[in-house]
């Protein structure tokens, strides 16, 4: 039987992964699913609290996760969109015109 | 109980393996498709941890609707392969070497508290069911109504923040994209 450092293990490397994403990428549609790969990671961390704990709690945090990260999802992809519109790249670098 | 541990590697596998392609793919329209394969992999986690409930939100919601969401983004940008550039920063020595420093200093303390920690044993394994989705539900309208309640304003307002954001340009084509 699989014990709790294992998923913590598990989501500490996917959080990992998540984040090395986020800093090494150069393009703003892989950096924002690489947040969603980060919180996948904690909501695995959720999921196995309350399964070890005996609590139900962790999946009702899971499921508040899943529907702020459908919302992030949707403003950031707007974003997106309405940033390609202005400068045509994804590369975040591209975007600093509001720099002083 | 070794079957548990053989499916647990399994997922595990699955998931990391198709996390890391995910972050090394140069082309986005992989990337997302490998994202699929992840949550796939996390909702088998899931339904080891005996949480059958998160397990189909998972893979209806993440895997059905966010992703597709993604998807049609990529699409809607016909976004380019991604340049590989060598950033700046990354240059420099002495960068890397602070990295690397935290880098080692947060593996020493995952590797610390991992070992010192008390695992938990997994609580009453088979004699309690796994949490129902009717239970579930009865804490989420009962409990958590407040935070529930809360949640819909957030998708109201991620909703009407995504129209604003990404439709207002339809009536001033004009412009040009010199912004």
């Amino acid at each position: 039987m699989a014990d709790l450092n294992h998923y913590l293990i598990l989501s500490g490397l996917l959080f990992t992964i998540g984040t090395a994403g986020v800093l090494l990428r150069r393009n703003v549609i892989t950096v924002l699913l690489s947040i969603e790969v980060m919180l996948n990671a904690v909501n695995l961390t959720f999921i196995a609290f309350g399964r070890f704990l005996g609590s139900s709690d962790g999946q009702i945090i899971v499921f508040f996760v899943i529907t702020v990260a459908a919302a992030e999802a949707a403003v950031g992809l707007a974003l997106v969109i309405a940033l390609f519109r202005h400068v045509e790249t994804l590369n975040p670098d591209a975007f600093r015109q509001l720099r002083g | 109980m070794a079957f548990n541990l053989i499916l647990f590697y399994l997922f595990a596998a699955i998931a990391v393996g198709t996390t890391l392609l995910v972050v090394v793919q140069s082309n986005p329209v992989h990337s997302v498709l490998l994202l699929i394969g992840s949550f796939i992999g996390l909702a088998g986690l899931y339904v080891l941890l005996e949480a059958p409930f998160v397990a189909v939100i998972q893979i209806i919601v993440y895997a059905g609707a966010i992703m597709v969401l993604f998807l049609f983004v990529v699409m809607l940008l016909n976004a380019p392969r991604e340049a590989i550039v060598r950033s700046s920063m990354l240059e420099s020595g002495a960068t890397r070497a602070v990295g690397a420093l935290l880098a080692l200093a947060f593996a020493a303390e995952l590797a610390w508290a991992l070992t010192r920690s008390r695992t938990l044993a997994m609580s009453h394994a088979g004699d309690t069911p796994a949490f129902s989705v009717p239970q579930i539900g009865q804490r989420i309208f009962q409990e958590y109504a407040f935070a529930f309640e809360a949640t819909s304003i957030l998708i109201l307002v991620a909703m009407v923040g995504a129209i604003t954001l990404a439709g207002r340009h339809l009536s001033k084509n004009d412009q040009g994209h010199n912004g």
